[in-house]
C-alpha cells in the first residue's frame, strides 16, 4: 500500500473498500476522484451520508429501511394490506417496486436460512411475519432459486400453516431465447407450463 | 454429430514450452520415454472440456514452472476441433499467473466453460483409475457421477444441490435443540434432488449394461453392473423425505448423514467368472473398466445431436495382451471414434500402423512419425 498519503486519506480508502464491489485498488481510484471533486462529489456525498446516517432507519414492521417507521409502504393506505411478500434483503423490494407489478406489502426476512453460515431461524425476522401472516389472504415468497432460498421457502411455508402461501413463478426470462437456457431452467418451464 | 481433434498448440503447459501437432483428426497414438510428457498431452486435451482435467488439477497448477520459479506461468492450449459443419476454433489458459480460474474462448470469444461440451466431448482412462474397484465407495462414485453427467449435465447441479442440503442438515442436527421445522425444510431439498439424482444414475446403469452386452463377441471381460446402497432409485420424494425424518436421532448421534441417495455404490461382477471385480486379476479388472469406458464413448456416440466423444487411454494398451490390444484397436474403429493412446514403447502399437498417426514424445517434443 502506498504510505504516500496522508492517514485521513488512507483511512477514507479502507473504509470504500469495504463498499460491495470495490477492492483496494478501485477504493483508490474513488478517493482520488471524490478529493479532486471536492466541492461536486465529496461535500454532497458527506452531508448525504450524515443525513442517512441520522435518519434511515429499519422499519419495525417489514424490515425495510426508510426514513420513517412504519415506513412508507407500510403505512400507505392504497397498498393492498391482505398481500405479503417475502424478500431476502432490501435489494430485492427495491427490484420489486422497479418492475412495478406488485401493490401489496413485504417483508425483509434480513438474510436466509444457512446452518453452515451459523445463521437459523432466530438470526431472521421470522416471528414478526408469522405474527402478521395471521391477518393476510396470501404470502408471497420471492426468495432466490438456490438451496438455501428454497430450504428458507420451505421452512417458511411449514411456519405460516393456514396462510396461503405462494412462490414466485421460474422459467423462461422475457425476451429469452429457449436454445440459451440451462438444462435445469427449461425443466423448470416445462413442469411450469400452463394453457397457452 | 462428428467432433475431431484435427490439431493442437501448447504453450507453458507442464513441461511443453511450446509444441504442436497436426493428427487430421486420426486416432493418434504417443510413445516415449517415461517423463517425456504424453500424460501431459491428454491432459492438455482433457482441459478441452469443462473441469479440471484428467488429473483433476486446479488451472493455476499447469502452468510450465522452471527450477526456482515459484508457480506456474500463465498457460494456453489451443486446439482446431472438426465437425459436421467444418473446424470450430476452441482455446483455454490462464491469462496471467495469478489468475483464479482458466478462461476459454470458442472463435476467439470469451464463453463460460460449459459451452465447450457443445463441441467435443471426452472419455478418459487413467492409471489412476485402475484401482477403481479396490478404492473405496467415494472415489468409485465419483468416477460413475462423471460417467452419468457427460450424457445429463444437469445431474451435476442435483448432486451438488442435494450436498449443500445434507452438510445443511448435518450442521442443524448438530445443535442442542434441532429446529424440527427446519430440518423438514433441508429434508424435503434433499429428497427433491437425492430422487432425480438416483434416476439419472439408473438410466445411465441400464444404458451402460445395454452396450456392455451388445458387445458379447469381444475379448473384454463383460461386467455386471448394479447399484447398492439404500434409498435409490424407485422412491418418491415423500417418502425418502419420511426416511431422513425417521433418522434424526442416528444421524445426530453419528455426526452425519447415514444413509440416502449419497451413499450409493457401484458394483461390478465378472459375468463369466460370476465374481465381484474386486476380487478378479489385476489384468481383467483393468480389462473391466476399460470395457466400461468404451461401453459409455459408444453411448455418447449414438446421441446425434452431441459432439462424438474423442477417448484419451493413459497406459492402457501395455497392461493388455496382444490379442485384447488388437481388439481395442479394432474396437476403437469400430465406434468410429478419435482416440489418443500412450505408451512406453513404439512396439506396443505395431498393430496401428497405417491405420493410426504415430508421434515420438521426447523432452517437451512431438515428432509425427512418417505413415
Amino acid at each position: 500500500m502506498a504510505a504516500s498519503a496522508g492517514p485521513e486519506i488512507e483511512r477514507l480508502i479502507a473504509l470504500l473498500a469495504k463498499l460491495p464491489g470495490l477492492g483496494p485498488r478501485s477504493a483508490r481510484r474513488a478517493a482520488l476522484t471524490l478529493l479532486k471533486r471536492k466541492d461536486q462529489l465529496l461535500t454532497p456525498l458527506a452531508q448525504a451520508l450524515a443525513e442517512a446516517s441520522e435518519k434511515v432507519v429499519t422499519c419495525t414492521t417489514c424490515g425495510s429501511l426508510d426514513t420513517r417507521n412504519p415506513c412508507a409502504i407500510c403505512s400507505d393506505p392504497n397498498r393492498d394490506s391482505g398481500l405479503i411478500c417475502v424478500v431476502e434483503e432490501v435489494g430485492a423490494l427495491w427490484a420489486l417496486e422497479r418492475a412495478g407489478a406488485y401493490a401489496g406489502r413485504y417483508h425483509v426476512l434480513g438474510g436466509l436460512l444457512s446452518a453452515l453460515d451459523g445463521r437459523g431461524p432466530e438470526a431472521l425476522r421470522v416471528e414478526g411475519l408469522v405474527a402478521r401472516a395471521a391477518s393476510v389472504r396470501e404470502v408471497i415468497l420471492a426468495l432466490p432459486a438456490t438451496v438455501d432460498g428454497q430450504t428458507t421457502a420451505h421452512y417458511l411455508a411449514d411456519r405460516l400453516g393456514a396462510t396461503p402461501v405462494t412462490m414466485l413463478a421460474r422459467g423462461l426470462p422475457v425476451g429469452g431465447d429457449i436454445d440459451w437456457l440451462d438444462d435445469g431452467t427449461i425443466a423448470q418451464a416445462m413442469r411450469a407450463r400452463r394453457p397457452a | 454429430m462428428r467432433a475431431v481433434l484435427t490439431s493442437l498448440i501448447l504453450t507453458d503447459f507442464r513441461s511443453y514450452d511450446r509444441a504442436s501437432l497436426t493428427t487430421h483428426g486420426r486416432t493418434t497414438y504417443l510413445f516415449g520415454p517415461n517423463g517425456a510428457g504424453k500424460t501431459n498431452l491428454l491432459e492438455a486435451i482433457s482441459f478441452l472440456t469443462p473441469g479440471r482435467g484428467l488429473r483433476g488439477a486446479p488451472a493455476p497448477e499447469v502452468g510450465r514452472r522452471l527450477p526456482g520459479e515459484t508457480r506456474g506461468r500463465a498457460w494456453a492450449v489451443s486446439a482446431a476441433i472438426g465437425g459436421d459443419e467444418g473446424e470450430a476454433q476452441v482455446g483455454t489458459g490462464l491469462e496471467a499467473p495469478d489468475a483464479l480460474r482458466r478462461s476459454v474462448r470458442i472463435e476467439g470469444e470469451a464463453v463460460p466453460p460449459g459451452r465447450l461440451s457443445d463441441i467435443i466431448r471426452l472419455v478418459w482412462l487413467t492409471p489412476q483409475q485402475d484401482r477403481l474397484f479396490l478404492d473405496g465407495a467415494a472415489d468409485r462414485r465419483r468416477f460413475f457421477d462423471r460417467l452419468v453427467f457427460a450424457a445429463e449435465p444437469v445431474h451435476a447441479t442435483h448432486v451438488a444441490a442435494y450436498d449443500k442440503a445434507m452438510r445443511e442438515r448435518n450442521a442443524v442436527l448438530a445443535a442442542e435443540a434441532p429446529d424440527p421445522v427446519w430440518l423438514d425444510a433441508l429434508e424435503a431439498r434433499m429428497a427433491q434432488s437425492g430422487v432425480a439424482m438416483a434416476q439419472a444414475r439408473a438410466l445411465t446403469l441400464e444404458a451402460l449394461q445395454a452396450e456392455i452386452d451388445a458387445r458379447h463377441d469381444r475379448p473384454f471381460p463383460r461386467g455386471r453392473l448394479s447399484l447398492s446402497g439404500d434409498f435409490g432409485a424407485g422412491f418418491e420424494p415423500l417418502e425418502l423425505t419420511r426416511l431422513f425424518a425417521q433418522a434424526r436421532g442416528r444421524d445426530a448421534a453419528a455426526g452425519r448423514t447415514l444413509s440416502g441417495p449419497h451413499r450409493g455404490d457401484l458394483e461390478v461382477v465378472h459375468q463369466v467368472r460370476d465374481r465381484p471385480a474386486a476380487e478378479c486379476s489385476t489384468g481383467e479388472q483393468k480389462a473391466l473398466i476399460l470395457n466400461l469406458v468404451l461401453a459409455q464413448a459408444s453411448r455418447l456416440s449414438r446421441v446425434i445431436s452431441e459432439p462424438n466423444p474423442v477417448i484419451l487411454l493413459d497406459e492402457v494398451a501395455a497392461h493388455l495382451d496382444q490379442s485384447r490390444r488388437a481388439a481395442l484397436f479394432d474396437e476403437i474403429e469400430a465406434l468410429g471414434l478419435q482416440a489418443f493412446l500412450t505408451g512406453t514403447d513404439q512396439s506396443l502399437f505395431e498393430e496401428l500402423k497405417g491405420r493410426a498417426l504415430g508421434v515420438r514424445v521426447e523432452e517437451g517434443q512431438l515428432t509425427p512419425l512418417e505413415d
